[in-house]
């Protein structure tokens, strides 16, 4: 493991983790994928959007060390260094929190982009936790993205949302609106993946719901009883045990920084025949 | 659940294919004309309304506008309930 940060210009990334529909885990998301990225040596900050409903704290297991907020430093009343809590695990990650009181409307676009710009400046990767919905906290937390990063689960209301989410991307940000930019690169992510229920046909296939979105795949999390264990105990799931999801998370991260990685989907390991009659009986 | 319940399988239902079928039906009109699509359905349905009315006293339940979006086409239904008997014929 390298947690030592890399001496070079740092790259200045912004990552949007976003979805539409909520509870398909953008906040497990992007705390995995923030701290697989730190564990890869880059210097890495997870910015929560969702302001007045504020999880990404407790998921990194941080809450109790939140002084100052984003929306603080957005208003100039706190400097951003202040704001920014350093992990306990891993040296090259920080968490940005947001405000607990304040409403969406707290966001500016200057001051989103100003923090940003100062963010860029020092870390190599700045990865956005997007709000649900497609309101301001969202538009705001896609609006600077070079990459974003579409959590979606194989359920049709979820991939309907993740649609409306690509057209956003393309549409309402920065790039979008720029003459002549790259536009953002969209990936998807898919989560709460169950083979054994694609397997019977009673949820869509990785195929399927590549098909229907058009965007390349990023990875593939299967359902895992990890994901609640690590979320219990405000660990980031890559940085507990290690388990099918926690592979899954660091392999999108690999391919997130450039790398190839084949596209692996790993079940949790079925309980056999003897471990099924036993707690039948039990 | 009876003694044999756990002896017969469920059947898998493969409902995975319905959910493919139905979204890519759905986001290939989403797609096409944004979701403001089906905003015209209401003034339509006035404009319907007061056209009839010109002619026959209608009521604004009578007219019902339904659309029914498929793969290939859609199309539009329109049924309008006209109260009261026929008009008698004129004898030839």
């Amino acid at each position: 493991m390298t947690t030592e940060a890399k001496k070079d210009a740092p790259l200045g990334r912004v990552i949007v983790i976003t979805s539409g529909k909520g509870g398909v885990g953008k906040t497990t998301s992007s705390a995995a994928i923030s701290a697989g990225l730190a564990k890869q040596g880059f210097k890495t900050v997870v910015i929560d959007f969702d302001v007045g409903l504020r999880n990404l704290d407790m998921i990194m297991g941080c809450e109790r060390r939140v002084v100052f907020d984003f929306i603080n430093v957005i208003q100039g009343d706190a400097k951003l260094k202040q704001a920014l809590i350093k992990d306990k695990r891993l040296e090259t990650l920080f968490i940005l929190p947001t405000s607990q009181t304040r409403d969406k409307d707290a966001l500016t676009k200057e001051g989103v982009e100003q923090i940003l710009a100062e963010l860029k400046a020092e870390f190599d990767y700045i990865v956005c936790d997007s709000p649900a919905g497609i309101e301001r906290g969202a538009q705001m937390a896609m609006y600077y993205a070079d990459e974003a990063v579409v959590v979606t689960n194989p359920e049709v209301s979820s991939v309907r949302d993740s649609d409306r989410v690509l057209g956003l991307l393309s549409s309402q940000t920065k790039r979008a609106e720029t003459e002549g930019a790259e536009p953002i690169k969209a990936q998807v992510l898919l989560t709460r993946y169950d083979q054994a229920r694609v397997d019977s046909g009673e949820m869509m296939t990785v195929e399927d719901v590549l098909e229907i979105l058009a965007v390349p795949l990023l990875g593939v999390i299967p359902e895992s009883k990890a994901i609640l264990k690590a979320s219990n105990v405000g660990t980031p799931v890559v940085l507990d045990e290690p388990s099918a999801a926690s592979r899954a998370y660091e392999d999108a991260v690999s391919r997130l920084t450039g790398t190839q990685v084949e596209m692996r989907i790993q079940g949790e390991r079925r309980p056999g025949l003897f471990q099924r009659l036993f707690k039948r009986a039990s | 659940m009876n003694l044999f319940s756990f002896v017969r399988k469920p059947r898998p239902t493969q409902t995975a294919q319905t959910a493919k079928d139905r979204l890519q039906i759905l986001l290939a009109h989403e797609r096409s004309s944004g979701t403001a699509e089906a905003d015209y359905l209401p003034m339509l349905q006035r404009d319907i309304i007061a056209a009839i009315r010109k002619y026959v006293p209608i009521g604004e339940q009578d007219v019902d506008v339904r659309m029914e979006r498929g793969d290939q086409m859609s199309s539009l239904e329109i049924n309008i309930e006209l109260h009261g008997a026929a008009p008698p014929r004129k004898p030839v």
